[in-house]
């Protein structure tokens, strides 16, 4: 039996070991030597001086992550209430946008926010003054809400609709008001499904570097940018990338491993996903 | 008598159109175990809700103390339920889920912490407070859901089929906790049950539903005793339910013979349904008594035998400490204190015949002897004995269900 899984788990492992485990040792190794190939920590150090890139990231990815949570939670909640079949509609509706493609929503953005798009056009029609929009840092965070918001909608969505309808009508029946049952009993009960939300969120939040490059403009680095300027851009120099990855690597673990400090003790591996 | 805690007034429920409770009346009094007792679908639940506020019913109204509740909400009603899941709060531990309700009262933390205990002690899991709920077993969410209702100090404890998930002996052990606490406490206990024994264990008072109405309320021994209509003596117990005419007070024929009993007040000639309980026959000689018949099945049932006699092609259950085998002919006895006379209701020729013990089963079975008869009818000539065979089973059986059929059309 024992032998048997062992078999049936072997092509995964050995994919795994090479799409896996061998690209994060080989970005490991990059990140510690120099062109030619020796040990060098040159790279590790100069990260330091692009701080200001990832406070900016982590700042931006977490401003996109408060406003999805804050926008994804009402309305989870209020699909979760639904009768199921028009629960699945809007489940399906909430997906829809990811059904196109990521480059042309983004794309679409652009011509909506620009200084001569779509929106400024409609507001010079009606006699309003024109708004900035393009390349500033809320257009990014915008661009990250509308990518990303459907992964925190989901999560918590599939949280709620479990939540027992006799959970709640036993925090009623022992004096809880509306508010209070939300407050006591939805809300704990919801941490799990939040936790997820974020992660999703977050993560490729802060390690984006399309939606910075098409709305951010040259004011809005992000890391993803950096790195993205270390492979296929003009400073290249794979060994930074490496570090720059690594670092924040290491800084998302942190961020996760600090979100799930809250889940914890709660309800232990209640659906929270771990990176 | 004591004061009427709860009453219920002409309640109407209607859920998507089917009405669940139609022209329901309930009084409950103070410090009373009552129990609500009927099959699957037959209001009790949605009367229990009716009371705990979940359900705001179309017609009629809720009273409490004498004060009309009926827009109360849940949270405002000084009732607490007992889930049938217990619905205890997964995200808190033993503690935080008893000191739920009196948190939200804004109790102090030293008398939480006084009640919670004390609570725990008396459902007798003391020093499990900071276990998770999903630590415990069935029975001991079970008692942490009762000290949680109990700690809300309700005036009213509702109880939702609390023991449906338990094992026997585990919920034998619980009936008995729960009439201590209740007598211990003093506080009304509304309980639903489609358990018939438990509910005759437990209960001060009796309420046997079925199809949204009253069918009868009553102490466990009235119920058992003296049900009033078919469908009560049916449910309650094993019965034989016969048709039978009330000839004149005392004295009432059925089965071909005329035979004395304790009831009057039915009138000169009257149809009625006669209830004879199966513990109640005595097993005689046959030629010592008026009916007989041949037993066709026999049941050993550790106290006693469950014997299945077949009377004129009614079926008599018969419990007795004596064993017989099927194909014997055996007499059947009765003392006038045997037979229990009711007057004929809707429930009339639905029940008291042991062909089958449920109208399911022996509408299923009639359905499958009917399609093998056909099958049989259709398979070739090989299989002619075997033919034969089925066909003679399904006549035999035929005949019990033309008999029931036969005293539905008499009412």
């Amino acid at each position: 039996m024992k032998s048997n899984s062992k078999l049936l788990s072997a092509p995964y492992t050995v994919w795994m070991t090479i799409f896996i485990v061998l690209p994060m040792l080989l970005v490991g190794y990059f990140a510690f030597t120099d062109k030619s190939g020796h040990f060098t920590m040159e790279n590790m150090l100069s990260v330091g001086q692009y701080s200001n890139v990832f406070l900016r990231s982590i700042w931006l990815g977490a401003v996109a992550t408060a406003v999805s949570l804050a926008l994804g939670y009402p309305l989870a909640y209020i699909i979760a209430k639904m009768n199921v079949k028009r629960q699945n509609v809007m489940v399906m509706l909430v997906m829809l946008p990811m059904w196109m493609n990521f480059l042309l929503r983004t794309y679409a953005w652009m011509t909506l926010l620009e200084d001569n798009g779509l929106i400024n056009s409609a507001l010079a029609a009606i006699g309003l003054p024109r708004v900035h929009m393009i390349n500033t840092a809320g257009a990014v965070v915008l661009g990250m809400v509308y990518n990303y918001i459907p992964y925190m909608i989901l999560p918590l969505y599939s949280v709620l609709t479990k939540i027992d309808t006799s959970v709640i009508e036993a925090a009623q029946d022992l004096g809880a008001n509306s508010r209070k049952v939300f407050l006591k009993v939805v809300i704990p009960m919801s941490m799990p499904g939040v936790i997820s939300g974020v992660t999703m969120v977050f993560v490729p939040a802060v390690s984006t570097f399309i939606i910075s490059k098409m709305l951010g403009g040259g004011g809005n680095l992000l890391i993803g940018d950096l790195i993205d300027m270390q492979f296929l851009g003009s400073a290249y120099n794979p060994n930074l990338g490496s570090a720059v990855s690594l670092v924040l690597m290491v800084i998302i673990l942190i961020c996760m491993g600090i979100m799930n400090q809250f889940d914890d003790g709660e309800e232990a591996g209640g659906g929270g996903i771990l990176l | 008598m004591k004061n009427t805690i709860i009453s219920l007034k002409d309640i109407t429920v209607s859920y998507d159109g089917e009405q669940v409770l139609a022209g329901f009346n309930l009084d409950i009094h103070d410090g009373e175990f009552v129990t609500l007792l009927g099959p699957s679908g037959c209001g009790k639940t949605t009367a229990l809700r009716t009371i705990a506020g979940f359900i705001r019913p179309d017609k009629g109204d809720v009273f409490f103390y004498e004060k009309n509740i009926t827009d109360l909400p849940p949270h405002k009603r000084e009732v607490n339920t007992i889930f049938q899941k217990y619905a205890l709060f997964p995200h808190l531990n033993v503690y935080e889920n008893i000191a739920f309700g009196m948190r939200l009262k804004g109790r102090g933390e030293k008398e939480i912490k006084q009640t919670v205990h004390e609570m725990l002690a008396k459902v007798n899991l003391t020093g499990y407070a900071h276990r998770g709920i999903s630590q415990l077993s069935g029975g001991q969410q079970q008692r942490v859901a009762i000290a949680r209702a109990l700690a809300n100090e309700p005036k009213v404890l509702l109880l939702d089929e609390p023991l449906g998930a338990l094992d026997l002996k585990l919920r034998k052990d619980m009936q008995v906790e729960l009439k201590k606490l209740q007598q211990q406490t003093g506080i009304t206990f509304v309980f639903v049950t489609h358990d018939q024994e438990e509910a005759l264990s437990m209960s001060d008072t009796v309420v046997v539903m079925d199809g949204g109405v009253i069918q009868q309320i009553g102490t466990p021994t009235d119920i058992y005793n003296e049900p009033e209509n078919a469908f009560v003596a049916d449910f309650i117990g094993e019965s034989n339910i016969l048709d039978g005419l009330m000839l004149e007070d005392y004295s009432v024929k059925f089965a071909g013979h005329i035979f004395r009993c304790l009831d009057s007040g039915f009138g000169r000639n009257a149809a009625v349904d006669v209830v004879i309980r199966p513990e109640d026959i005595k097993v005689v000689e046959p030629e010592s008594t008026l009916i007989t018949g041949e037993v066709t099945a026999v049941t050993f049932k550790g106290v006693h035998y469950e014997i299945i006699v077949d009377v004129a092609g009614f079926k008599w259950m018969i419990q007795s400490t004596e064993c017989r085998q099927p194909g014997d002919r055996i007499g059947l006895s009765l003392t006038p204190n045997d037979i229990h006379v009711m007057h004929k209701s809707e429930y009339s020729g639905k029940f008291g015949d042991y062909s089958t013990f449920s109208d399911e089963m022996g509408e299923d079975i009639m359905a499958s002897d009917e399609a093998a008869t056909q099958e049989a009818d259709d398979s070739d000539e090989a299989n002619a004995p075997r033919e034969t065979e089925e066909e003679r089973k399904a006549g035999a059986s035929g005949k019990a269900g033309a008999e029931r059929e036969g005293r539905a059309d008499e009412v």
